[in-house]
């Protein structure tokens, strides 16, 4: 990925703006996209996500080299996947019961151990899914990033089945400002997930790849 | 700018001196205490949250409120927050407008979900209905303070037509804030209903929040609604040092979030962490009256807000602990911003 490759995010919640920022702040091209008429989201983009452009959806993602998914993942349910067809797509949503509520589409492959963001690949069979900024909280986000070689710069994980896509994202982690940790394939993100070894931290590299480890071995 | 200075709790529950919890009984009358206590050491406001936990044994603040304001004269009283979407927007009208009534006109409300979850499940609620339901209720709470009949319909409770809804207030609407953490569509919500911004500020840098101020000003002229104030609540604990302040909290706010985290599935926080929440750049007010002063004065500043709200206590603290926070906090603290803001 160059850092003229061209974002959508989809979401203007709490972590979309977060990422929109951190993402322009590297050199990337953003728009933000709501499931709404982008006029509603356009004072919040001037003010608080300067740079970036609001859009339709359909346009954004259109356009867009790789798609941020930053909504509530109940309102990702709603999403068609022929729109996210072809597109590399970043997932930074969340299956957090215990915050945001049991969602039946989830919770019965949270009972076999499947990771949200494999029900959301399922969902979305066209599309390259990475789960990636999602287990580092949004009111951390933008202040712990710092530039590659820092010495207090931390990590973040992502996982996902197309090398091709993992690559494009792991650059991406790293220009936004943390050194990306690949876990290997989408499964192997689950460790990302509420409930596992890294999330709600922020973690230097050696501590994040020690917490991923000794689960590994707490579970075996 | 005239500011104003208000405490929040809660109910956090208090243990005694060998570190024994006290009964939920005894946490709320030392809560009502600890109201009336605010007032005489210079306060404007105390505000209760609606909370519903072991630790947080506080779901009817509004009673408690009621038994602060007949023994005070003067401090503003309000929840903080009212979990509205789990709630009937005509009941909590009718409480805080009866709350208005008992105190002469001292009612206030902070509607917003906080982190509060418990409620959902417990008053047969979804929480992925969330938004939809704080959306209908903040819409119809709206219209119940403006008086006169009630006109409303929607899917989250039966309709209203043309209701007359009692008791009247005496005086106007009473002041009424839309709580937000970080979400800037619910900045948006709130200049378009028509409420003041409470902006909750729990973690990380409190100085990103100042394009929410700015957020909230813009919307507020877009929708041709008045000015409206912008009040920041966040954690803290004053003691007579820095030291003294981190050694009382620290271990309670470890403690505290190990709860919370082993409830929602996050990892516990280092003290390291801890330390740079309590420095110049985060979102905990934890030190001397000195400190802490100086950090709320630097950060009203940043965010053009005009009332700080600290939010005392945590579960495991000392009743006398926190009777010497609100004392240092009325008489050595406001005092300091007051004069650091000119």
């Amino acid at each position: 990925m160059t850092s003229h490759s061209r974002l959508a995010v989809l979401g203007a919640g709490h972590v979309g703006p977060v990422i929109a920022r951190l993402a322009l702040r590297a050199g990337y091209p953003v728009t933000i996209a709501t499931s709404g008429d982008p006029d509603d989201i356009a004072l919040i983009t001037e003010l608080v996500i300067p740079g970036a452009e609001p859009r339709w959806a359909s346009d954004a993602v259109a356009d867009a080299d790789t798609v941020v998914l930053a909504m509530p993942l109940h309102r990702f349910l709603e999403v068609d996947p022929g729109l996210l067809a072809g597109k590399l797509v970043v997932d930074a949503m969340n299956y957090w019961p215990a915050s945001d509520g049991v969602l039946a589409a989830f919770e019965g492959g949270a009972s076999i151990g499947s990771g949200s963001s494999e029900i959301v690949a399922r969902r979305l069979a066209g599309s390259a899914v990475v789960k990636a900024l999602n287990h580092i909280g949004y009111h951390e986000l933008e202040d712990r990033a710092r530039p590659a070689g820092a010495p207090d710069r931390r990590a973040a994980g992502l996982a996902g089945d197309d090398r091709a896509a993992v690559a494009a994202v792991a650059d991406l982690t790293d220009r936004i400002g943390y050194d990306p940790v690949r876990l290997g394939r989408l499964r192997a993100g689950r460790v990302l997930q509420p409930g596992g070894p890294v999330f709600g931290q922020v973690l230097t590299l050696p501590e994040f790849e020690r917490a991923v480890h000794e689960d590994a071995r707490s579970v075996r | 700018m005239t500011y104003t200075f208000g405490l929040d709790t809660f109910g956090d529950r208090n243990s005694d001196a060998d570190g024994t919890p006290l009964s939920h009984a005894q946490t709320i009358r030392n809560v009502v205490e600890e109201g009336v206590f605010a007032e005489r050491a210079g306060l404007d406001f105390f505000g209760i949250g609606e909370h519903h936990t072991d630790y947080f044994p506080m779901p009817a603040g509004d009673v408690a409120l009621a038994a602060i304001a007949a023994r005070t004269e003067r401090i503003r009283l309000g929840s903080a927050v009212t979990v509205l979407s789990s709630d009937d927007p005509v009941r909590v009208f009718q409480r805080y407008a009866t709350l208005d009534a008992i105190s002469g006109g001292r009612a206030e409300v902070i509607l917003g979900r906080g982190s509060s979850i418990e409620s959902f499940p417990l008053f047969g609620y979804d929480l992925a209905d969330y938004e939809e339901l704080f959306d209908e209720k903040a819409t119809l709470f709206a219209e119940l303070l403006k008086g006169g009949p009630v006109t409303w319909h929607g899917k989250t409770r039966a309709p209203l037509l043309n209701q007359d809804v009692v008791p009247h207030l005496e005086s106007g609407p009473f002041p009424a804030w839309i709580g937000v953490g970080g979400n800037p569509q619910s900045v948006i919500r709130a200049a378009r209903l028509g409420f003041s911004l409470a902006l909750a500020i729990i973690g990380g840098p409190p100085a990103r929040f100042a394009a929410y101020s700015e957020l909230f000003r813009r919307a507020l002229e877009k929708f041709g609604q008045p000015p409206r104030p912008v009040l920041v609540h966040s954690p803290g604990h004053v003691a007579a040092t820095d030291e003294r302040a981190k050694a009382e909290f620290w271990p309670r706010w470890r403690e505290t979030i190990a709860l919370v985290a082993e409830e929602r599935g996050f990892a516990i926080p280092a003290e390291a962490s801890f330390d740079r929440e309590t420095g110049p750049d985060g979102a905990l007010y934890v030190g001397s009256p000195e400190t802490v002063a100086d950090k709320i004065a630097a950060n009203l500043r940043a965010l053009g807000a005009s009332r700080f709200d600290l939010k005392y206590g945590l579960p495991g603290l000392t009743h006398d602990q926190l009777m010497t926070a609100i004392e240092l906090y009325g008489q050595q603290v406001v005092p300091r911003v007051r004069e650091l803001l000119g």
